[in-house]
């Protein structure tokens, strides 16, 4: 009872700051200190959110970027995670690609967007691209990291007791690589939003970039606003995802146990 | 490690025993046979032979490491290799488990199909902090039973190091004692035919290690496979050892059967008299 008590106070703490912020923020812009030229009010965005919300722009704009940001994660987390695994099982795979990754890693997946637009034009392949190649990364140096890292003594200890490869990878190897995996997991779904963000923002005929977009051509600041706080909401909530299974997956850890 | 320090030089230089290791006679009733590396301690003529070591060596690119070790070793036997860091020992140990090759010689494990059934038990407990305890066991029985099966021999054997009632937790939660005594449940758990023990008590603090010597001797007499325990410390050696085999420079330079009767006390005036002459054999060559 104590404990669910003490998680609840955890959980509200961490949302102090965010309300103290909107309140002063309101305050601010009824007392004319912001110009609503400059940054709307909440209250201006909830009027905006409730207006798109009635009209069903919103959701339609939420649902296809979300559509957009997952299948891009998963086809470049797929990808990123069985490379990842690849390499770090095999040194031959690792020899024969890992230079190659390497040298691509460094080449800041956005400056490819001209590139990009140039082959699939503003169509759905250009943001899928985009985003797939950015979560790619993170995913597969997070993954070969988490398998080069297993405590090679307990891979001895499996070796001993007759376990046979299949076993000795899902019994040791994977649930050893896990918390690094989680950590590629994590940071890729950060560069998940961000890619989508700015190839929604520059080519894109839909989605929350480009109502965002469209919203500052027609000067419609509160729109620009409630797009940009929905952004965080999505990060937020992805995140919090992401924890969840984490705690799911990795109960065994000590970082992760009740204290 | 348990230090014991000489304090009459005298006795000790009565203990130093050239290079043939010959035994020196000795007035107290209780003296152990002993013999010279050569000739190999004699085995009871009844007893199976678990292991057979002839001429194994093992050489790391230039150094020799092992130099042609001869050594039998009786079923049931709880042998101890004892040596200074770097002589040698857990590289024996190694091939005796066999997780290494001779580079030369012959190693010939058991009598018949044996060979699966050596389990070894290592310094650090190396149990899979994402199973729980139960399943750390039951890693044991991989190959040989599955499922409830599989739970209930490790929940028996779990009982029989005392951890009965953490059967379910994570072994991060446990202490350093209680992980080892987890990882001796594993490593029983296929009822070993050899039990190779790289110096598994050596990390726990001095009374734990007390305790975990009596419940490694009482399983060991319930079970009676054959034990090899490679330890640096001579104490612990004479507590559990039916024979104690001292490595040097990668040769056997001591081979004492311990005849003392179970269970041992420590600090007796036979454990001291013994571990005087093993510590001798230990520090012969800096002496001389």
């Amino acid at each position: 009872m104590q404990k669910t008590g003490r998680s609840f106070l955890n959980n509200v703490t961490g949302w102090i700051l965010p309300v103290l912020i909107l309140i002063a923020w309101e305050a601010a812009s009824r007392i004319g200190l912001i110009s609503p030229n400059v940054l709307a009010a909440p209250s201006a965005v909830a009027e905006a959110f409730w207006r798109l919300l009635l009209s069903g722009e919103l959701l339609q704009n939420i649902w296809i970027s979300t559509l957009r940001a997952l299948s891009g994660f998963a086809i470049g987390g797929a990808i990123g995670l069985v490379l990842g695994l690849a390499n770090g099982l095999s040194s031959l795979s690792r020899n024969l690609t890992d230079t190659t990754l390497q040298m691509v890693r460094n080449i800041p997946h956005l400056a490819l967007i001209p590139l990009v637009i140039l082959w699939f034009g503003i169509d759905e392949e250009a943001k899928l691209f985009l985003v797939a190649l950015g979560v790619f990364f993170p995913v597969y140096v997070n993954t070969l990291l988490g398998i080069q890292s297993v405590d090679p003594q307990l891979v001895e200890m499996g070796r001993v007791y007759g376990m046979s490869r299949s076993a000795l990878f899902f019994r040791v190897i994977l649930p050893g690589a896990l918390p690094s995996i989680f950590v590629g997991l994590r940071y890729a779904l950060g560069i998940m939003w961000l890619t989508l963000i700015v190839a929604e923002t520059i080519a894109a005929s839909s989605g929350l970039g480009y109502m965002a977009m469209q919203a500052r051509e027609f000067l419609l600041l509160d729109v620009v606003v409630l797009s940009i706080l929905i952004y965080a909401l999505l990060g937020k909530l992805a995140d919090s995802l992401a924890r969840l299974l984490e705690r799911q997956f990795l109960q065994w850890h000590p970082a992760f146990q009740p204290a | 490690m348990t230090v014991i320090s000489f304090t009459q030089p005298a006795e000790r230089a009565r203990y130093q025993e050239g290079a043939g290791a010959q035994a020196v006679p000795d007035s107290k009733p209780k003296v152990p046979r002993e013999t010279a590396p050569a000739a190999r301690a004699a085995t009871e003529p009844a007893a199976k032979t678990a292991l057979s070591l002839r001429g194994v060596s093992r050489r790391f690119g230039e150094k020799e490491v092992l130099k042609g070790i001869d050594l039998d070793i009786p079923e049931g036997q709880f042998v101890a290799i004892i040596g200074k860091s770097g002589c040698g020992k857990s590289t024996l140990l190694r091939l005796i488990a066999g997780l290494d090759d001779p580079s030369s010689g012959k190693l010939t494990l058991g009598t018949d199909g044996h060979a699966h059934r050596t389990r070894i038990m290592f310094q650090e407990p190396r149990l899979l902090p994402w199973a729980r305890v139960a399943d750390n066991v039951a890693v044991g029985l991989t190959g040989l039973s599955k499922g409830a099966e599989a739970r209930e021999t490790a929940l028996s054997l779990l009982a029989e190091v005392g951890l009965k009632d953490r059967a379910d937790e994570w072994p991060a939660v446990l202490s350093g004692g209680q992980r080892q005594r987890v990882a001796l449940a594993r490593a029983l758990a296929a009822k070993p035919y050899l039990l190779a023990l790289d110096e598994p008590l050596g990390a726990l603090d001095a009374l734990t290690r007390i305790e975990m010597q009596a419940l490694l001797e009482r399983i060991w007499r319930q079970e009676g496979f054959t034990a090899v325990l490679v330890t640096h410390d001579v104490a612990e050696a004479l507590a559990l050892a039916d024979r104690v085999i001292v490595i040097d420079k990668g040769a056997v330079s001591l081979d004492l059967a311990i005849a003392l009767p179970r269970p041992r006390r420590h600090g007796s005036a036979d454990v001291a008299a013994l571990e005087g002459r093993i510590l001798a054999a230990l520090f012969d060559e800096q002496d001389a």
